[in-house]
């Protein structure tokens, strides 16, 4: 279990795709359904990309890619994104 | 906040902390600020274009803005410290973006009193908060619990005896894992529960918890935490990985 | 991105390499052995362990790992190639393979999933991993593999980059449709060529 960082880790990742500190953004868990604040997810990350996942049940909530001057996002496992502006 | 990208900052100053840690002091034009807490993403480019990206905690207050300090722990085959610890020059350019991470940030209006559990190079975060604690006049009871190897691995050694002495309702706490100085009266072992209930607020004062170093150490302490009654609510981690590197 | 900048002076870890003819394209040699993780890492114990060929079969199989360890096995020198630019040439490891397996299942499927512990999945042709192409292998450099690297018994597919070389494999899915596997499915390429740096879509 070493290689696992908090969610706050990819926070330079996804404030370079979304507009806010998504560090304090909430994901909801399309499996167990528990919501949790990003930094506090569990986050790894290494030169394949980034995978954030539930706390909870571990599932994996946001596949990042960076490659290529592209991202690519799967985000089918988050049920919804509560994002805060300001 | 827009979308965050890249830029350049210059090293103004470069400081040995430790036998494997240097500080190292950015100009850093634009830079908007921070809370201390946060972290920046360092990038190195290659003359051939080879990139390698690591995070690194911001040591300095924000009250320093715009100059902008980072302490760095050299990992051995590492790809990323060895260059900033032993190549980086003042003069040298380094790209980097940030802040960010406000999940894991303490200012002084959040109150207290704050539980600080630092492991090896995961005191950087938790210092910056200490040195704005400082800056502040803040007079928020705080108590810091240290892990080091030996004494010679306490990372601002000097500058926390004269936070002690210069501030008031400031504890610091050392545990020496590997090494003790003969006469040594603090704690001389790796952290655990029993440890934790000698050393963290009563569960009913309700600290806020900051706990920063390699992964296994923050797993530890944080399930500790929770064991003794603190609300995992109130207890923010930041994990470093497997060398403290993140 | 700031057009043109270079750090003075990095190299990074990369060595430098006489061997280039079996590095290939935009691949650094790497002494060490590094650990990427999508997860946590499972422990799943001996007892519980099994591995099964299931999918477009006329039967599947399954075997257990006493009945796996029983299996004809070969040690196997081969160089290996991550997406993340490191190569480690000579790595060896001891196993099962694939041939092995396979020739137990009546099959017409065109494509295998590999699927392991804790969910992931990758995708390569049938006929990439037949004709001693492929292994599942529990043993790296002569010790027993360890859980960080995919122990207790990971995928190899030397020929084809090391994300296809699934960690902690717990069996194949036979398809007649190809499917893209996790990573495949997020910008990955679908094949993974090493000599022809397929690494992401569009490559």
């Amino acid at each position: 279990m070493e290689q696992k960082l908090d969610g706050n880790a990819a926070a330079g990742m996804l404030q370079a795709i979304f507009p806010f500190d998504m560090t304090l953004a909430q994901v909801t868990c399309a499996g167990c359904g528990t919501t949790t604040v990003i930094g506090a997810t569990a986050a790894y990350m290494h030169g394949m990309g980034a995978i954030i996942r539930c706390p909870r049940c571990d599932n994996a909530l946001i596949h990042i890619v960076h490659a290529r001057g592209r991202y690519w996002l799967d985000m089918r496992s988050v049920r919804v994104l509560e994002i805060k502006e300001g | 906040m827009g979308r965050l990208s890249w830029q350049i900052g210059e090293v103004v100053a470069t400081r040995p902390e430790t036998v494997r840690t240097k500080s190292i002091t950015l100009d850093l034009p634009g830079w908007m600020g921070h809370r201390a807490g946060q972290h920046v993403d360092v990038r190195l480019t290659a003359q051939d274009g080879y990139q390698a990206e690591r995070s690194y905690s911001i040591a300095s207050p924000p009250e320093e803005a715009p100059r902008v300090t980072l302490t760095v722990e050299r990992i051995d085959d590492g790809e990323v410290s060895p260059y900033l610890t032993e190549d980086l020059l003042v003069g040298d350019k380094l790209e980097l973006r940030g802040p960010v991470g406000g999940y894991f940030v303490w200012e002084a209006q959040m109150g207290g009193p704050l539980l600080l559990v630092a492991g090896g190079s995961g005191i950087v975060p938790l210092m910056a908060m200490l040195r704005h604690r400082a800056a502040a006049g803040s007079t928020v009871a705080t108590r810091l619990l240290y892990s080091s190897r030996s004494l010679e691995d306490v990372i601002y050694r000097h500058e926390l005896d004269h936070l002690l002495k210069s501030s008031t309702m400031l504890e610091v706490v050392q545990t020496l894992t590997r090494a003790h100085p003969p006469g040594w009266t603090g704690y001389a072992r790796r952290i655990d529960t029993q440890l934790l209930r000698e050393v963290a607020w009563p569960v009913e004062q309700r600290p806020q918890i900051f706990i920063c170093g390699p992964t296994p150490f923050v797993e530890t302490a944080a399930a500790s935490l929770v064991e003794l009654g603190h609300e995992p609510g109130r207890i923010k981690t930041e994990r470093f990985g497997p060398t403290g590197e993140t | 991105m700031s057009e043109g900048f270079f750090s003075r002076g990095f190299r990074g870890r990369r060595q430098k390499s006489e061997l280039s003819g079996r590095i290939p394209p935009g691949q650094y040699l790497e002494r060490g052995f590094p650990v990427l993780s999508a997860g946590p890492t499972p422990h799943t114990p001996l007892a519980n362990w099994d591995f099964s060929i299931v999918g477009e079969v006329e039967q599947p199989k399954r075997w257990s790992w006493d009945e796996f360890r029983a299996l004809p096995r070969e040690t196997i020198t081969k160089d290996i190639h991550c997406v993340t630019k490191w190569s480690k040439l000579d790595t060896h490891w001891e196993g099962v393979s694939l041939d092995t397996l396979l020739v137990q299942v009546e099959t017409s499927a065109s494509y295998v999933i590999a699927f392991s512990d804790g969910g992931y999945t990758t995708n390569v042709p049938l006929d990439e991993v037949t004709g001693g192409k492929a292994w599942i292998v529990d043993t790296y450099d002569g010790q027993p593999l360890e859980p960080q690297h995919g122990g207790p018994a990971r995928l190899l597919v030397p020929h084809l980059y090391f994300w296809k070389s699934a960690k902690w494999v717990r069996g194949l899915r036979l398809v007649d449709e190809d499917e893209p596997g996790f990573w495949e499915s997020l910008g990955y390429n679908n094949h993974g060529d090493p000599w022809k740096e397929e690494r992401y879509w569009g490559d």
